[in-house]
């Protein structure tokens, strides 16, 4: 069974037991209930279900660190006398086929400093990505390929 | 004590997101065109509504109130750049052009 349910189950019997249904139970439960699975990894094959957890909670602090560093950005930039703005769209070459990892690169990307995207070609191979400052194409290209791309194979692959 | 700590940590989030809510508003006034606009709405925006929400979250202190907070800032994390993406494709699509100081745009071909 899947082991995500398995500890979603323990959760729920740890509510029934200590019969208090709010959130910070339920959390509590959730937390114990993994706890739990990961002393007995070894036994039912739960290591993987571990490493995945720690990869998706590792995108997910990437995630908000990139939204927190784009913003302060975006606010130092519109308050510069002179923005010496260099805007443009380019082309991006995705190496995620999948429609959720798609969904997910591109919401990240648009969260990332000074980009955003704009579309995604029929054939789902490219992606095309509007950038505040287009001085320097590849380097952005390069970030994005070995930053949230690579999390996102990481996560889900 | 705790009472005073927690009132310390709501009134910086709530000074700092409206900061970022303030110089969005700036950026949508002072970038140039759609396009552009749309990096400060949405990285901006979101950062000072999702700093306001969780200020209020620490403020009132009881779960429910948190709980809601908490799916605010997920909803605005989940939305703003859908929208902003959906706005940008839509202006490309009917032909809005970007700013003439664009360096470069690979979308055309």
């Amino acid at each position: 069974m899947n082991l995500y349910v398995v500890n979603l189950l323990l959760a729920i019997a740890w509510m029934t037991l200590t019969d208090s249904f709010g959130l910070g139970n339920m959390i509590f439960g959730f937390v114990l209930s993994a706890v739990a699975l990961s002393l007995i990894r070894e036994q039912v094959g739960s290591v993987g279900y571990f490493s995945k957890l720690g990869r998706i909670l590792s995108l997910l602090m990437l995630f908000l660190y990139e939204l927190v560093m784009s913003a302060v950005r975006v606010a130092i930039l519109v308050v510069k006398p002179n923005m010496n703005l260099k805007p443009g769209i380019f082309a991006y070459k995705l190496q995620v086929d999948r429609d959720h990892e798609i969904t997910l690169l591109a919401n990240l990307i648009t969260l990332t400093p000074g980009t955003l995207s704009v579309d995604v070609s029929e054939d789902r191979s490219t992606l095309y990505i509007h950038a505040l400052d287009c001085s320097d194409i590849d380097q952005i290209r390069k970030d994005i390929a070995e930053g949230f791309e690579r999390k996102i194979l990481e996560a889900f692959r | 004590m705790i009472d005073g700590l927690s009132d310390i940590i709501a009134g910086v989030m709530i000074i700092t997101g409206s900061i970022f809510a303030f110089l969005a508003a700036v950026g949508l006034w002072r970038l140039p065109d759609i396009y552009t606009r749309m990096h400060a709405a949405s990285k901006a925006g979101t950062l000072g509504s999702g700093l306001l929400l969780l200020a209020l979250a620490a403020h009132v202190g009881d779960t429910s109130t948190f709980t809601r907070a908490l799916a605010g800032v997920v909803f605005f994390l989940l939305t703003a750049p859908i929208s902003a993406h959906l706005l940008a494709k839509a202006s490309y699509a009917v032909g809005y052009r970007l700013t003439d100081i664009s360096v470069i745009d690979e979308l055309k071909d």
